[in-house]
């Protein structure tokens, strides 16, 4: 099958990329604290793991990562239905949500941590911040996104406002939630290594803080290697949910055929 | 004779439109009696679908009234099946939740019309479909599906806005003959919307000719060829002389398409 193929050839490519990188750094003589060589980030990563603080730290930066992303997705599907669903709700508070929205919510994470302290709370509060708008945005688009003609069969059923929310808008807006969720995700970790870059006790992105003052760039490279493993392992959570809950969509079966 | 199923009086709709008001339907009357077959033809923008959605109660008239055994259509109804031009199913749904939506909708207790729907079902010649989706299904088969939704509350009439018009000529001329069968069957009382001559004079006991722009009747036809008919009457001298009566009507008032 060309698929093992394809696993052999990119199996083959990583090697010869990582030899490259390795036989550069010895040949031009890098100096560890600019690129440190790919043998010395296995070092790092083989000794943060062993000792056990490399999994310390990853806990608090995930506690804190899927609690914001759970905390901002619930809040920004709840406020995204009720502009959806009420004119009233709408023409009040959507000026100050555009306002919000423009904002680059990562600045506020200063001011977050004089709020919140230093614990896991302030962290959460940067998380859900961030993997908040993606929700509201999404979920506004997805409920007013009925399809006319679709509403008007319900109406010709004779369907309450209620029965049309649950049986048809609803389901409706799932492409889109679901497109939020999977932005808020990667969002929610962005917002929570930032909160730890601010002021933080435990944490990988605290980790990294404090790895740049002592230069120890290796360790560096290999926390680096941990977080984007982690931005795997939670972008596919949701997208096998995805999977799940959106079996009928078009988008999602092309993507199984192809 | 039996009172009629739909009574409309002197109906009229107008709307406001910026070049002042369009008046979409003038003064329509006619009536169906119980389990005739009434189609309305006429060209694009002669009021046709506005008549379908008073009729649907999901449109109010400017003027007039149509009654619906004996009761005035103020809003939706759920003694009324509508079939739209396209099959406007919902793809979360399997073809047979799909087709128990109206139960649903009107609380009617999915245990006792299951057995209903799966009858009508394979009325339609759609048994073993049950649990496929809607994507799965082709065009004509789609269209069945909305068929069997609009019987499955066993309304007292069935209201049909163009829905062959999507389909390819050969499946719409098998849809045709499938309609007259699931019609003799069921004994409905049906209003047909369609802009393709010859399919009006085929399904019809009476073909209602409409003048484009303000919609007006301008011929109630009686077609008395036996039922149930097959394809062949299309080439019968009784068929082309209806047929080419109608487009007589189109071809003085220089507005005809298909």
């Amino acid at each position: 099958m060309s698929r093992a193929r394809n696993i052999g050839i990119s199996v083959i490519l990583f090697i010869v990329l990582v030899s490259v990188w390795e036989a550069m750094v010895r040949l031009f003589q890098i100096p560890q604290f600019i690129l440190p060589a790919p043998s010395k980030v296995a070092e790092a990563l083989w000794r943060g793991l062993a000792s056990g603080v490399y999994f310390e730290h990853l806990y608090y930066t995930l506690v804190s990562t899927v609690l914001g992303f759970l905390l901002g997705s619930a809040l920004g599907f709840g406020l995204g239905t009720a502009v959806a669903l009420s004119r009233r709700f709408e023409f009040f508070l959507y000026p100050y949500i555009v306002m919000f929205q423009s904002l680059p919510k990562i600045a506020l994470a200063p001011l977050i941590v004089i709020w919140f302290g230093l614990g896991l709370s302030s962290k959460v509060v940067n998380a859900a911040l961030v993997a908040f708008f993606p929700l509201l945005v999404n979920t506004i688009v997805g409920l007013k996104s009925a399809d006319e003609e679709r509403v008007s069969l319900m109406r010709s059923l004779a369907a309450s406002e209620k029965q049309i929310f649950w049986m048809l808008r609803l389901p409706n807006a799932l492409p889109f939630v679901m497109a939020g969720l999977d932005v808020a995700m990667i969002f929610a970790l962005i917002g929570a290594i930032v909160g730890e870059f601010v002021g933080a006790k435990h944490g990988l992105g605290m980790l990294i803080q404090s790895m740049n003052f002592t230069m120890d760039v290796s360790g560096q490279f290999s926390v680096l290697l941990i977080l984007s493993v982690v931005g795997l392992v939670l972008n596919r959570g949701i997208s096998l949910i995805r999977k799940r809950v959106l079996f009928w969509d078009p988008s999602e079966k092309e993507k199984v055929e192809a | 004779m039996s009172p009629p199923v739909i009574a409309v009086n002197a109906l009229t709709k107008r709307y406001a439109a910026r070049t002042g008001t369009v008046s979409a339907l003038e003064e329509i009357s006619f009536s169906v009696g119980e389990g005739e077959f009434l189609t309305v033809v006429g060209p694009s923008g002669c009021g046709k679908s506005t008549l379908l959605k008073i009729l649907a109660g999901i449109l109010p008239a400017t003027a007039g009234e149509a009654r619906l055994r004996g009761t005035a259509i103020a809003g939706p109804r759920k003694d009324i099946g509508v079939v739209f031009q396209s099959p406007v199913l919902f793809p979360w749904r399997s073809v047979l939740d799909n087709v128990l939506l109206p139960i649903d909708v009107q609380g009617l207790g999915r245990d006792g019309h299951r057995r209903d729907a799966l009858d009508l079902l394979s009325l339609v010649g759609l048994q073993g479909f049950e649990e496929r989706y809607p994507w799965e299904l082709s065009g004509g088969m789609q269209q069945r599906v909305a068929i069997t939704r609009a019987l499955v509350h066993d309304p007292a009439l069935l209201l049909m806005d163009e829905p062959f018009g999507a389909l390819d000529a050969m499946t719409r001329e098998l849809m045709n003959v499938e309609l007259q069968r699931i019609w003799m069957e069921k004994k409905k009382t049906v209003l047909f919307i369609t802009h393709s001559i010859p399919e009006a004079v085929f399904l019809a006991d009476r073909v209602l000719v409409m003048t484009p722009r303000p919609g007006k009747i301008l011929e109630d036809v009686r077609v008395a060829s036996a039922r149930p008919r097959s394809l062949d009457i299309m080439n019968t001298p009784e068929f082309g002389e209806h047929v080419r009566r109608i487009r007589g009507h189109f071809n003085v008032k220089g507005g005809i398409d298909a």
